[in-house]
């Protein structure tokens, strides 16, 4: 769908991004990751056409980017905005109408989608007269108005009660459903999980890890597994096929997470503790993308929110 | 281009359906007629307005009895009473000054409650001066008939000589108001018009709408419908503007002038009767005079090219508008509220303001001299400096069309100095733009 290929983007002072080559498939949920200024922001400008890259190309479905596929892209802004005096369903048309829908068009489908998400009664009204859930709402609609090939969103839940966030997650993934790809912008990890297919992870310019999401967390999976047992907490003889890197006490049950030694086993670790306890769990734990992120990026900057 | 077309459509009815445009639109003529309707009136019933200040002479000279002439609020009574008495009582007869002259003709004093006014006193010096020269000349011995030939005042009626060898009369007064008035409005438009696409820039900024926006349109589009859109306002605003004006100072042209002539007459009637009373004063009626004045005026207008100065205006509003607004764009566009826009917006005002001082002296004393003309072949001083000329009629087609090409020209080239700056500045935030900033965002490749 999008092939990104080795984008270079150089302001004054900085370079944005520096041979940055990512492949989105098409009809897949794709997670654009990093750190605040690393360079995510600036793509997804460059991908809008807003803004063009000193070297490198971007293709949409095989052709060079131009200004036919501005109508199939649909983009949703981190910051988001609209004109705030104007009434929200005469800013909406006049959006989707700038994006190529004929006014007739534009007005049937927003009709429906202001049904959909409950909002029909606040047509007429003006931005500056809405919370902020509703604009959220709006904004939304008016992103997904032309029925895009392309969904650009720039962390979508952000300023969403949790309820509405579960609506409008549940939008994106039915979009999805009938074949739009979405780019997906955002530093919650754990939306991220739930929703990408795959990822790419920018940070300082670079792209530091891309691929499928499950993919990646088991390329990290370094033998680490959570045990539970009932009962006491037992002593350990010998030596143990696994190190304890942490133990939690509980009244009549014991959890610990554990790191298989180098050579041992799964089957070793249960070998050794049945004669000691009953175990209720033993599961491996896969590091989640959080943690990647984290790792991956330092530290430093990562955040969840 | 059919999203241009949106963009225009949409800058333009979100403005013209407010109600202040509604009201402005309205409100401007009827003050505007009003103003001027007050103004004659006023000038016309001056001795109504103005009071009329009673000044009683004593005269020991002999020279000024039934002399001096009533008029210009005022009218004189000749006392014959000793000086010394009347100084105590002119006040309670219901004298406002007392007007002493020994015989001597120095030490002329002028009593009064209140101060007089340095116009009063200016007033009552002149005619003095004026009679008492008269009379020494005839006292030397100069005929009373080369005397008032003497004394004859020359007015000069200007002449404008055409191409094809007719005279017109030239109606100065009128072209100077025309021509200061049309580029007074371009003056003021041009920043009224010019700040509505620098808020309207800073509107889409701060909200973020802007980022939506531009990954729709190019912001060149975005730029240009913005200021076509405010520029079809401003066009529709001076359009009925200029439109309801006609209708209106038709309708009270002509109701102005028959009111005038009334009242001149019944002033001038009511004069000769005071000047009757006053044992029989010379008489000069002011409000005649304004009378007469006022249908001059009228009628100089009529003879002012309308359709050209008006079409003129237009373009001149239109082009100077587009030149001005898109520099005003590019700085909306490298700031992030209106209040940093401070330190762009002088050396954009400049040249408007540096005309518009030249237009008041200058230009208008001399609208063919040199640099007069070259100011109107500037774009950025051109629409100011133009209208002012056009009036006089000594602007030849050749410098009307020199003018308007450069015009166009000159807009060309600033909408796309604008737009490199802008294109830029609308997706940068928190940073206090800098001449040097600009300059880089200008030099920036697609």
């Amino acid at each position: 769908m999008i092939s990104i290929r080795h984008i270079v983007k150089q302001y004054a002072n900085h370079r944005a991004l520096d041979d940055v080559s990512i492949e989105i498939e098409q009809g897949k949920v794709f997670g654009l990751l990093g750190p605040n200024g690393a360079g995510k922001t600036s793509l997804i400008r460059i991908i809008n056409q807003i803004t063009a890259p000193d070297s490198g190309e971007v293709l949409f479905n095989g052709e060079p980017l131009n200004q036919v596929h501005i109508n199939r892209i649909g983009y949703l802004p981190e910051e988001r905005g609209l004109y705030k005096k104007m009434e929200i369903g005469e800013q909406i048309l006049y959006l989707a109408r700038l994006k190529g829908l004929s006014k007739a068009e534009a007005q049937k489908r927003a009709k429906y989608w202001f049904e959909k998400l409950e909002i029909q009664g606040w047509w007429n009204k003006k931005i500056e007269e809405l919370s902020k859930g509703m604009q959220q709402k709006a904004q939304f609609v008016a992103t997904v108005l032309h029925e895009p090939e392309l969904l650009i969103l720039d962390e979508p839940f952000s300023g969403f009660d949790p309820v509405n966030a579960e609506t409008i997650k549940n939008e994106i993934l039915e979009l999805n459903k009938k074949g739009a790809t979405i780019i997906f912008s955002t530093h919650r990890m754990e939306s991220v999980e739930e929703l990408c297919d795959s990822i790419a992870l920018l940070n300082l310019s670079h792209k530091i890890l891309d691929g499928k999401v499950k993919t990646i967390r088991n390329s990290y999976r370094n033998g680490t597994y959570v045990l539970e047992y009932e009962g006491e907490q037992v002593r350990m003889p010998g030596a143990a096929p696994f190190a304890i890197l942490k133990e939690t006490s509980h009244d009549t049950h014991q959890q610990m997470i554990l790191k298989i030694n180098a050579g041992s086993k799964v089957n070793d670790v249960l070998q050794y503790m049945l004669p000691l306890a009953s175990i209720n769990k033993l599961e491996e734990v896969v590091p989640t993308m959080n943690e990647i992120f984290i790792q991956k990026v330092g530290g430093a900057t990562s955040s969840n929110q | 281009m059919d999203k241009i077309l949106l963009i225009i459509q949409r800058e333009y009815f979100s403005r013209v359906k407010k109600k202040s445009f509604l009201v402005l639109t309205f409100l401007v003529p009827v003050l505007f007629i009003g103003m001027i309707g007050l103004i004659a009136f006023i000038t016309a019933s001056q001795n109504e307005f103005g009071d009329l200040k009673k000044v009683a002479v004593i005269d020991e000279s002999g020279r000024f009895v039934n002399k001096m002439k009533n008029g210009n609020n005022m009218s004189f009574t000749y006392v014959t009473k000793p000086f010394e008495t009347t100084k105590k009582a002119f006040i309670k007869d219901g004298y406002d000054y007392l007007l002493y002259i020994p015989s001597s003709l120095t030490g002329v004093q002028l009593l009064g409650e209140k101060k007089p006014s340095p116009l009063t006193s200016g007033k009552i010096e002149d005619d003095l001066s004026n009679l008492i020269r008269s009379q020494r000349l005839v006292e030397a011995g100069i005929d009373t008939v080369v005397l008032a030939k003497a004394q004859k005042h020359i007015s000069i009626s200007p002449q404008q000589v055409k191409a094809n060898g007719a005279i017109e009369d030239a109606h100065v007064v009128a072209s100077l108001a025309v021509g200061f008035i049309c580029a007074f409005l371009i003056y003021l438009s041009l920043f009224l018009y010019g700040a509505q696409v620098m808020r309207g820039v800073i509107e889409e900024k701060v909200s973020r709408i802007i980022e939506v926006i531009i990954s729709s349109v190019k912001p060149f589009q975005l730029m240009l419908g913005k200021i076509l859109g405010i520029g079809l306002v401003g066009l529709t605003q001076f359009i009925l503007w200029i439109a309801l004006t006609l209708v209106l100072s038709t309708v009270a042209g002509t109701v102005l002038v028959k009111n005038v002539k009334a009242k001149t007459e019944q002033v001038s009637a009511a004069q000769h009767m005071m000047a009757q009373d006053t044992q029989g004063t010379q008489v000069d009626s002011p409000a005649a005079e304004s009378g007469n004045k006022m249908e001059n005026v009228l009628k100089e207008l009529q003879s002012i090219p309308v359709t050209k100065t008006i079409s003129c205006f237009l373009f001149y509003f239109l082009f100077g508008y587009l030149l001005y607004s898109s520099l005003f764009a590019a700085v909306g566009s490298a700031v992030d509220n209106e209040t940093e826009t401070q330190q762009f917006m002088f050396p954009i005002t400049l040249p408007l303001i540096f005309t518009f001082a030249l237009a008041q002296s200058v230009i208008i004393n001399n609208p063919d001299s040199p640099l007069a003309i070259w100011l109107s072949m500037i774009p950025f001083t051109s629409p100011i400096a133009m209208m002012i000329r056009i009036p006089f009629g000594g602007v030849t087609n050749l410098q009307l069309a020199a003018s308007m090409l450069f015009m166009v020209l000159g807009f060309l080239f600033t909408t796309w100095v604008a737009s490199r700056i802008y294109r830029v500045g609308i997706l940068m935030y928190g940073k206090k733009a800098s001449y040097k900033e600009l300059a880089k965002w200008f030099m920036y490749k697609d």
